[in-house]
């Protein structure tokens, strides 16, 4: 199975951005999607340190693809997202605005955030180009299984979300300006405080879910350390690891010992666990009765 | 302007359009439609009467046929397409992209309208999904403002229909799974948002609170409202603040945007609410409909004619006032 | 309407204090007879409660010295009344008004809801597929009661005229769907 590391869902400094890009250039991944996905006032602030991250992680031999915007609204965002398609590296759909600009025929991958749930789809987008596809965070084993055999079929390779906080919704609104009182207009970027997010808890101080601008996560880190062997069964072709803070290349490092039998899952989580005292994991949404559950509560 | 009015059972449908709707949107008694709650929605049987019902007033059935098949089970909601234009639906209203491209394919002359599930919240993704699937109107998603609306309209020969009352999305639609993270069930994958069968309400201490799939969403003190714990309208604490930190327990009422939806070139108005009963249906059918008919005579809208329906719960324009991001 | 722009009326004591003294085991035959009448009458009500037709229902009218015990099941519906707290599935408490208002369309489910006018206890899901069966039967306990034949109908046509006379509740369908 295949490593992609997905774009970088936070607001970092363009410094950290770039940084974190030269250190995965040295990563063992293969697939690297990048740009931003979550808001559109970000990305004036990195966004001439694009090409070099693309060529630095081309030249150390991965495939890069630009991530598209996940919800496109304003005629700027529009104007954004229809430029993509002509940067002549693949471009990643999270919206379907990026597609309407791609020719009919033009390779693309498909991000997490298009609702990708039956065979139908798949074969539609496949069709019109479609060649890799990161499988919504929602969708159980049973189906992804499904899928794999219908990806397989038609030339695509199916991705599933491998680790990280995962995205569980996106809003015209944005509730780091919201929580700090502010207009969405002038944010004065309240987000960039909270590179991984910030937990949002129950009144009961119960984690719960993570704030990110127009973005709600888990609190949880989706972790498919004890699903690697169901999911490589399934036909899975690639595992997405969702960048944030601390040492990723460690991250990456750990995934690909473990999809080389070199690692085991209960060693993986103990040594994500060791570097973050207080993680909580998930692997619900694959087949536990909820996306919160994690399979590892009992044992481990 | 058309008005489209909610009906979960066909005591609803009767009572939407006796108060004058000129459309109603149903769905089948199964997952394939986005109110998948218990005791809702339509068999066939019921669904051919409600049709013939509507008809014989003059007034269209559009059946949402809306949530995201499940893979391996894809029959199921192309049945129901066929059953729908079978029963003689004036559309349907999809989300799915190979469902949209079955649709197209198998039932060329069965209207399609694109469900606020797709979230196409712009002209681009608008005029894509005419040019790919031959889609009529666009039920547009509850992120925008009315220029913006009116920016859509200027660029597409799309129909737009906007949601003008009742529970408000604050997550761009068909894209959260915040339910499916804490139940299980989706709006996407089983058609519903924060199900009855986790809510769990409990008296403690003199106080109600209502938890969802064990998440603490809303404690209701004696004499407080109790609002159903949907979850982005939950009260939660981030960075040491406490309260709604994605919504307050608001429904949406755009009465007083009519005109300026009018102006913005809006085809239809949506009215929310398929889980409520036919008399709540009936109540704020006859309201905007009174108000459309006003607004055609020429005569201004009554102010606040719909404030008796929402007296006693906080409403809100939502997205259509830009201040409300 | 969302939240009932109005007082829901509580029974006035004298009607509870009048209920008191009772028969209750009559009461629940004549009660369950009704139930099997409306549940002749109204055959797609129980296909709307669907796995939920075999749950037991605990209303109760908080201003009445009793609970009603429901099992709607298809085949054999019953009511029991109780003067003691009891257990079912799914617990709708509320005054006598609210519950009867569900009943005919004139309050919104939701809207009692809300305003706290009704408390929901238990299975939420069984309590919401009871109200969406309710609503879709438009019954009219008047009308029912009418259609009602049996040992029982005569006295509970009476029962109830009196009760009516005694608290101004509304005990038929409202016209237009609009407020009691």
């Amino acid at each position: 199975m295949k490593l992609t590391v997905g774009p970088n869902q936070f607001f970092w400094k363009a410094d950290a951005w770039a940084a974190f890009y030269a250190d995965l250039a040295k990563a063992p991944v293969d697939h690297v999607s990048l740009g931003e996905v979550v808001c559109s006032k970000r990305l004036p602030f990195f966004q001439d340190r694009i090409p070099d991250a693309i060529s630095e992680l081309q030249t150390a031999g991965k495939t890069v693809a630009l991530s598209s915007l996940a919800l496109v609204t304003l005629k700027r965002e529009r104007k954004m997202t229809a430029e993509l398609a002509e940067m002549g590296v693949e471009v990643e759909v999270n919206d379907l605005t990026a597609l309407s600009h791609l020719p009919h025929g033009t390779p693309f991958s498909v991000g997490p955030l298009v609702n990708v749930y039956n065979e139908s789809t798949l074969r539609w987008l496949a069709g019109r180009g479609a060649v890799r596809i990161c499988l919504p965070p929602e969708l159980p084993l049973d189906s992804i299984a499904i899928l794999a055999v219908v990806a397989r079929e038609v030339g695509v390779e199916i991705e599933v979300w491998g680790y990280g906080r995962v995205p569980l919704a996106i809003s015209g609104r944005c509730y780091h300006a919201r929580l700090h009182a502010r207009p969405k207009d002038h944010c004065r970027f309240a987000c960039e405080d909270d590179p991984d997010g910030l937990p949002v808890l129950t009144r009961e101080g119960k984690p719960f879910l993570a704030m990110n601008g127009v973005q709600t996560l888990s609190e949880s880190h989706a972790c498919m350390a004890l699903q690697v062997d169901a999911l490589a069964q399934a036909g899975v072709s690639s595992l997405r690891l969702s960048p944030q803070t601390g040492d990723f290349g460690q991250i990456c490092t750990a995934f690909r010992n473990l999809l080389d039998g070199r690692l085991s899952g209960a060693e993986l989580i103990t040594k994500l666990q060791a570097e973050n005292e207080v993680l909580r994991l998930s692997d619900g949404f694959i087949r536990g009765a909820r996306g919160a559950d994690w399979s590892g509560a009992a044992s481990i | 302007m058309e008005i489209v009015c909610p009906a979960g059972t066909p005591a609803s449908l009767r009572a939407a359009v006796n108060a004058g709707a000129h459309t109603v949107y149903c769905g089948f008694a199964d997952e394939t439609n986005a109110r998948n709650f218990p005791g809702l929605n339509f068999d066939r049987t019921e669904m051919g009467e409600g049709i013939a019902f509507a008809h014989g007033h003059g007034a269209k059935v559009l059946i949402a046929i809306n949530t995201f098949p499940r893979a391996g089970a894809e029959g199921i909601w192309h049945s129901a397409i066929s059953n729908a234009a079978a029963l003689g639906a004036d559309a349907v209203i999809l989300a799915d992209l190979g469902l949209l491209h079955y649709a197209a394919q198998n039932h060329p002359d069965l209207r399609r309208h694109l469900s606020v599930q797709a979230a196409a919240a712009n002209a681009d993704m608008i005029n894509f999904y005419a040019t790919s699937f031959d889609v009529k109107r666009v039920v547009l998603p509850r992120v925008l403002s009315v220029p913006e609306i009116a920016a859509i309209n200027a660029e597409t020969q799309v129909e737009t229909e906007v949601f003008v009352f009742g529970g408000l999305c604050v997550m761009a639609e068909g894209r959260c799974s915040l339910s499916s993270y804490a139940t299980g069930k989706s709006p996407n994958m089983n058609g519903v948002c924060s199900p009855p069968s986790h809510v769990d309400y409990r008296e403690e201490d003199g106080v109600l609170k209502a938890r969802l799939g064990g998440y603490l969403i809303h404690s209701a003190a004696k004499g407080e409202p109790a609002p159903y714990p949907t979850l982005c309208k939950g009260c939660f604490t981030a960075a040491e603040k406490s309260g709604y930190l994605f919504e307050d327990p608001v429904s949406l009422n755009a009465e007083q945007l009519i005109p300026q939806l009018q102006a913005a070139g809006v085809t239809a108005l949506k009215i929310e609410g398929r889980q409520r009963s036919a008399s709540y249906v009936a109540q704020v059918v006859q309201n905007f409909r009174a108000a459309v008919d006003a607004l055609a005579q020429g005569h201004s809208m009554p102010a606040g004619m719909l404030a008796r329906l929402s007296e006693g719960q906080a409403s809100t324009t939502g997205a259509y006032k830009k201040t409300w991001r | 309407m969302q939240s009932a722009p109005f007082e829901i009326e509580k029974a006035p004591p004298l009607v509870a204090f009048a209920l008191r003294p009772l028969p209750l085991p009559l009461l629940s035959k004549a009660l369950t007879a009704l139930t099997r009448s409306v549940a002749g009458r109204h055959p797609s009500m129980f296909r709307r409660l669907g796995p939920f037709a075999s749950a037991r229902f605990v209303l109760d009218p908080t201003d009445l010295p009793f609970v009603i015990c429901l099992s709607p099941d298809a085949t054999n519906p019953h009511v029991i009344l109780h003067r003691s707290p009891q257990h079912g599935d799914a617990k709708i408490a509320g005054p006598l008004a609210a519950l009867l208002g569900l009943v005919h369309g004139a309050f919104d489910g939701d809207a009692l809801f809300f305003s706290r006018d009704l408390v929901i206890e238990g299975n939420t899901e069984a309590a919401l597929a009871l109200r969406n069966a309710i609503d879709d039967a438009e019954l009219d306990i008047g009308a029912e009661l009418q259609a009602m034949s049996g040992p029982f109908a005569g006295p509970l046509r009476r029962a109830i005229i009196l009760a009516q006379a005694l608290t101004g509740l509304c005990l038929k369908r409202p016209e237009n769907g609009g407020y009691c």
